[in-house]
């Protein structure tokens, strides 16, 4: 057994880390306060290779293992959470095609992706439908030469910006699950309506919206695997995502412990460093503890799923304890930072709220529970 | 066009120095390594050449001990062709540092047009070796450049000097220029060009390979310690009116026979 990073993935992290210090944190807070698009920033990221990390050397991506994309994905939600949604959506929306599409669709949809800058948005969530995915009402209709979208997407991340989006629907709601089908939609396409930006409370420089589907047309070629496949691929994608999802609790709540370190020695109450004060003391002993077995969880997640091994549960672990680490360990960096914790000149109570996000998406906490108790007691 | 960059590999700058115990020089076991920062505008510099002459070729060449080449990796990633690496204690002085730089690139075959160097090395800030390397190949030589613009074998630099006034200067290759900040923006190395780096030839040398003995040391150390640590400092409070003229009185009188400097 070695827990070592091999020295690639140590070269990997600290350019990822050199980004997140010298590109992302100095602009995090004016992005955060205005809600701003990191549209350059996200390029620049782009620029580098650390973006679309789950795109095959084949097809012309870097050829990353889900274990190095995990170490990425930690360096820049260290960065910031928020802008590392928008990046790491793209992941998300690629992840189907990678999964479940064919070698044409693979070049067709994945190569742009590495030989320009482009946004992919996910479409899955729907105004009525959340954690019940299977329900989604978005109908897939034959149309002879293609397909006919209509229907309600809701809290798509990248929307505004997306040049594709992965589409879920069902061609027919009555079969549930096996009805649900996946389509490719290229952002031009006519018939795609957005709704206006969503307010969050963090995150607030990615773009999340509903958007709405009327009698979108898409070439047939465009469908991921056969009808009624789309759920498998939605599945499996999770598998792979939900490492990745986590891995942005953990840069976080690293980042809120780093913080919390610093500020510790530095504040002087009763005459001593706050850091002496064995109260103190103890909240960081934690954050270190949650930290450390949050980051085993979560490259063991991935690295089960290189391996080629059935990661649901451990995935599922990753995610909910890595998001519920996230939330404590940035509420006890608001508490030791005391009433400067609460103010926004301090960059603790956006990391707070940024923590919130990452219990709800991709499966809730509650969620996650249920698929480990549905594994463990199979 | 040959292009040669020197690079030094220091402690990061966050890192805690301590001295050996005997005082020798400073534990490096745990030091984190990085490329010196002025070095970083000179690979730049370089790099912004290769760009528009596809033909030049670009060296990077460090002294310094193995342990890992950090800097030599990163400039490579960032874009250099190959390296040269001398193998070497961290502690040598400059005089036998460029005299193994100048072994190492007259070995290497090709006559150097351009070489780089950072202004200074922040380990030791002994701001030395472009300018005796210079002297070594008989070169013209110009250090802190914050300018560059290239017509031919003409070569116009730009220098800071004191209270931010600028000196043009105009000079032909071959030629030694010594890198400030603000010369340029340092790229990243993507990660592509981490992983391409891999591949890129890298040759090692001995002191001995590279004609430096321990005969052409001029500084020998004599220790290395940390400076005295700072007392704390004193505070006077003169927010009563009435004892500003004592409070200010023992100020004065402190500042003359204990700080000594008025
Ligand atoms: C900022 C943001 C970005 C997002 N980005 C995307 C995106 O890009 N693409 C996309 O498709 N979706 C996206 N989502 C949607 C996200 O995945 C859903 O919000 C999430 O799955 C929860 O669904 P819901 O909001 O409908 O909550 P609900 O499903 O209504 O859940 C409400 C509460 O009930 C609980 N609950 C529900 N069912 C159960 C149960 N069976 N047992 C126990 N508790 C239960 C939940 O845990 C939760 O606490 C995003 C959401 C947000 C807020």
């Amino acid at each position: 057994m070695d827990f070592a990073l091999s020295s690639d993935q140590l070269e990997i992290r600290d350019l990822a880390l050199k980004f997140a210090r010298n590109e992302m944190i100095p602009h995090a807070q004016e992005y955060d306060e205005h809600g701003k698009f990191p549209a350059e920033i996200f390029k620049k990221a782009w620029e580098l290779g650390l973006i679309n990390s789950c795109i095959p050397a084949e097809y012309g991506g870097s050829g990353f293992s889900g274990v190095d994309g995990v170490i990425i994905g930690e360096a820049l939600a260290y960065g910031c959470m928020g802008m590392n949604t928008s990046f790491m959506a793209n992941d998300l929306a690629l992840l189907p095609i990678v999964i479940g599409g064919s070698d044409a669709q693979k070049k067709k949809f994945l190569t742009p992706f590495t030989e320009q800058f482009k946004i992919a948005s996910f479409c899955l969530t729907e105004p009525e439908n959340g954690s019940d995915a299977s329900g989604i009402k978005t109908q897939i209709k034959d149309g002879g030469d293609h397909w006919i979208i209509n229907g309600d997407k809701m809290w798509i991340t990248n929307a505004g910006f997306a040049d594709l989006f992965v589409v879920y629907g069902t061609i027919d709601s009555s079969l549930k699950h096996k009805g649900i089908s996946a389509v490719v939609v290229e952002g031009k396409t006519p018939g795609i309506e957005l709704g206006k930006k969503e307010d969050k409370m963090g995150h607030r420089s990615s773009d999340t919206r509903g958007v709405k589907f009327n009698n979108v047309k898409v070439p047939k070629e465009n469908m991921l695997g056969k009808p009624g496949e789309g759920w498998a691929i939605a599945m499996s994608t999770l598998d792979h995502s939900r490492p990745l999802v986590a891995s942005s609790a953990l840069g976080g709540a690293q980042r809120a412990m780093d913080l919390s370190i610093q500020y510790s020695k530095e504040r002087i109450q009763f005459g001593v460093p706050i850091a002496k004060h064995q109260a103190v003391q103890f909240m960081i002993a934690e954050m270190g503890m949650k930290i450390e077995a949050a980051r085993l969880l979560v490259h063991k997640a991935a690295w089960l799923c290189d391996q080629g091994k059935k990661n649901t549960e451990v995935a599922s672990y990753a995610k909910a304890f890595a998001s519920d680490s996230c939330m404590q360990i940035t509420t006890d960096a608001v508490q030791i930072y005391g009433g400067y914790g609460y103010s926004r000149e301090y960059p603790v109570e956006k990391l707070m709220r940024d923590a919130k996000l990452i219990q709800i998406y991709e499966g809730t906490s509650q969620i996650q529970r249920l698929v480990m108790a549905r594994e463990l007691l199979k | 066009m040959n292009i040669f960059v020197c690079v030094k590999q220091v402690p990061d700058t966050e890192t805690k120095i301590i001295p050996t115990s005997d005082g020798s020089f400073i534990e490096t076991a745990s030091i984190k390594w990085i490329m010196n920062p002025y070095d970083e505008y000179a690979v730049e510099q370089a790099l912004l050449i290769k760009t528009s002459n596809p033909a030049a070729n670009v060296t990077v060449v460090r002294l310094g001990s193995v342990k890992d080449t950090e800097a030599l990796r990163t400039a490579m990633a960032m874009g250099a062709d190959d390296a040269a690496l001398i193998e070497a204690p961290d502690n040598l002085d400059s005089y036998s540092i460029a005299k193994a730089l100048k072994g190492a690139i007259d070995k290497s075959g090709k006559k150097p047009d351009l070489i780089f160097t950072g202004k200074q090395a922040i380990d030791d800030d002994a701001l030395q070796v472009p300018q005796i390397l210079a002297e070594m190949f008989n070169f013209p030589s110009v250090s802190v450049i914050v300018g560059f613009e290239q017509s031919g074998t003409t070569i116009k630099v730009k220098r800071e000097v004191e209270g931010g006034a600028l000196e043009v200067y105009e000079v032909s290759t071959p030629v030694v220029l010594a890198a400030n900040k603000g010369l340029n923006t340092p790229r990243y190395a993507s990660l592509p060009g981490i992983m391409k780096a891999k591949k890129k030839p890298m040759l090692q040398y001995s002191l001995g390979d590279v004609g430096v003995s321990d005969a052409d040391r001029r500084v020998k150390y004599s220790g290395f310690k940390l400076p005295p640590e700072k007392p704390p400092g004193k505070k006077f409070d003169a927010t009563d009116a009435a004892k500003q003229k004592e409070v200010v009185a023992q100020v004065v009188g402190l500042l003359r026979t204990e700080a000594k400097v008025i």
